[in-house]
């Protein structure tokens, strides 16, 4: 049997970095396999052509109102700014998809990470190949990060796209009444995006510790949407304000600051130093969970 | 090599590791239940056997295959493959290890290509540039060519089986452990799948092959190993097996009496008498010898038959019940 012409598992002497780049070529390879099934799911891609329609339907929503003059303005400050700029209804359809299709594109492909495999009895053959369970992990989180940042993006660039369509371009009036260029503008739109991308990885990361709890699907994704849920209830309480900075989603509204001028970074700051110590925390979870199961699906 | 020799030498636990492929020591699982799945079990599968895991269902064949892959951790006990510890060694020694564990198991909306192909990229050990050529190989090896580019959902059981089982054989491996391959196979598969197993094991894989049906494996094995309810209740090569085998002399007459005198004569045991016919354990004993010295004592001789066992019945004896049985 001759393993080494397939198996090259030597490190070459006086070569270790090429070894070590194979080796991180070959990890890498896993990763895009990974994002590759995600996105080639079709369910996953439903999910990505719903978020894309909603700014769509914003914006001809706002340009039919608005033509017939009975455009109003109580959609608050990014809706009432979209007739002057079309930028705005990328910022609205985020403020629109961010309560509930946002966290729940991001629970369905977290929540399925490992019970989906699971499920499928997939996840025996990868362990046995093997797949360290941390490995296992990274792999499934970086892409599950990835899908966040996707839908995040997919939103605010349809909603780029039909602004540029149906409204006025040119100079932005931010929030605080200070103009800005366009491309300035569109940069703090990825800005944005970044940061719920930040956001919708808390998420990613409790529903990928409950994807470790069961080895039904269908549960974990519940499961995880329930306690985005669970905690934007909590942060609209105002009697419970004393908890309300423990909420992960307190902080998702913030991205708004990001068309204020001058930028308040402290905010931004705290929201994305609060949402690391969840992902540090969830992640720390799942590893522990996962790490010493048994696994008989 | 035979096993009696290589459980001797205990004080050579390096010697034993180099030639056994698969070896366990008090290998137990415990259940949360409190239920025993598997208890104490020495398994001993030398290098370059094709080792018959045996057991009715239910008798912890599975779940022992799985504490082997590192999938489930053992209560108690210790296990090695290819000569290494596991878990701890499984990132070195997995590498080279090819299973199937308790049935096929693929993403239902991609094709039997994609599949091998996505396990294939979590492979660390893999040159991604070979990928093409090995997949190719493995479902031609396993006659699923035609069907390489069908989403995994349209297989039938047979085709996923071997779907499963090209995805073992995706690199070389030294070493496959097969959980009941010919399940859901037909009577072809079934026989390709034994060929396929000879063929490996001709060319100098171990291969550690589980099922209920002694039949499936019998032609094939070089060792078996037979559990019942969590326990090892034989293991060994089946010449020491055939070696073991009872073989009974019945004697068709109508003087049972005097024969079965004969025989306790020349000194066989377990003697029965029954209306017509009389039979023994043969023993030492040559049955020429014992038909010459029946007719030399006048017994007049009807029939005279030499039993061997059929493995199969060896194997109820050892377990106790039926195969389909579950435990």
């Amino acid at each position: 049997m001759s393993r080494v012409d397939v198996v090259d598992l030597s490190p070459r002497v006086g070569a270790p970095d090429a070894a070590s780049r194979r080796l991180r070529r070959r990890s890498g390879r896993f990763l895009r396999s990974e994002i590759g099934m995600v996105f080639r799911r079709r369910r996953n891609q439903a999910i990505l052509v719903v978020l894309a329609l909603i700014p769509i339907v914003i914006a001809i929503a706002v340009k039919i109102t608005s033509r017939t003059g009975r455009g109003g303005g109580d959609g608050g400050a990014f809706f009432s700014s979209i007739t002057d700029n079309g930028i705005f209804v990328g910022f609205s359809a985020l403020l629109v998809v961010l309560p509930l299709f946002l966290p729940m594109a991001v629970s369905v492909v977290s929540g399925d990470a490992v019970s989906g495999e699971a499920n499928l009895g997939t996840l025996r053959y990868l362990l046995a190949l093997p797949v360290g369970r941390t490995r296992l992990l990274g792999v499934k989180y970086v892409a599950i990060v990835v899908w966040a940042f996707a839908c995040a993006l997919v939103v605010a660039v349809a909603g780029l796209l039909i602004g540029l369509a149906l409204f006025p371009r040119g100079e932005v009036t931010l929030l605080s009444g200070i103009a800005v260029t366009y491309p300035a503008a569109v940069w703090r739109l990825v800005l944005a995006v970044g940061y719920l991308t930040v956001m919708m990885a808390v998420i990613g990361a409790i529903g990928l510790f409950v994807s470790t709890l069961t080895e039904v699907p269908v549960a974990a994704m519940a499961t995880t949407l329930a306690l985005t849920i669970t905690s934007q209830v909590l942060d609209a309480i105002p009697q419970l304000s004393a908890i309300h900075a423990w909420l992960p989603s307190h902080y998702w509204l913030r991205f708004a600051d990001f068309m204020r001028d001058p930028l308040a970074f402290d905010q931004i700051r705290t929201g994305l130093l609060a949402s690391v110590a969840y992902i540090v925390i969830f992640a720390a979870l799942a590893w522990a969970r996962f790490s010493n199961k048994d696994v008989s699906s | 090599m035979a096993l009696t020799e290589l459980s001797a030498s205990t004080d050579l636990p390096s010697l034993e590791q180099a030639v056994l492929a698969v070896s366990s020591a008090g290998l137990t699982k415990r259940f949360r239940g409190g239920q025993v799945a598997v208890d104490r079990l020495d398994l001993a599968v030398p290098t370059g056997a094709v080792y018959g895991f045996l057991g009715p269902n239910g008798s912890g064949k599975t779940t022992t295959i799985r504490m082997l892959l590192g999938l489930i951790y053992p209560t108690a006990g210790t296990h090695a493959l290819l000569g290494q510890a596991m878990p701890a060694h499984a990132a070195a020694v997995l590498p080279r290890v090819g299973a199937l564990v308790e049935g096929p198991a693929f993403h239902p909306y991609m094709s039997g290509a994609a599949n091998l192909r996505r396990l294939d990229a979590a492979d660390r050990t893999v040159d991604a540039r070979t990928a093409r050529r090995r997949i190719g190989d493995a479902l031609e090896r396993v006659g699923l060519t035609a069907a390489a580019g069908k989403r995994y959902r349209n297989y039938s059981l047979g085709m996923r089986q071997r779907l499963g089982i090209a995805a073992a054989l995706l690199k070389p491996r030294d070493l496959l452990v097969l959980d009941e391959p010919t399940n859901g196979l037909d009577p072809q598969g079934t026989r390709e799948v034994r060929h396929l197993i000879s063929q490996l094991g001709t060319d100098g894989v171990t291969v550690l092959v589980s099922s209920h049906l002694l039949s499936e494996v019998e032609q094939v094995c070089t060792h078996v190993g037979v559990m019942t309810v969590g326990r090892m209740v034989w293991q060994g090569s089946l010449n020491e097996l055939a070696a073991q085998q009872r073989v009974r002399v019945r004697v068709e007459t109508a003087q049972p009496a005097a024969a079965a005198d004969v025989l306790r004569r020349l000194g066989l045991d377990e003697g029965t008498v029954a209306d017509g016919e009389a039979s023994a354990v043969l023993g030492e004993a040559e049955p020429e010898q014992v038909a010459a010295a029946l007719v030399s004592a006048g017994v007049g001789l009807r029939g005279f038959v030499v039993e061997r066992p059929r493995l199969e019945d060896v194997f109820v004896g050892l377990t106790g019940e039926g195969f389909d049985v579950s435990g």
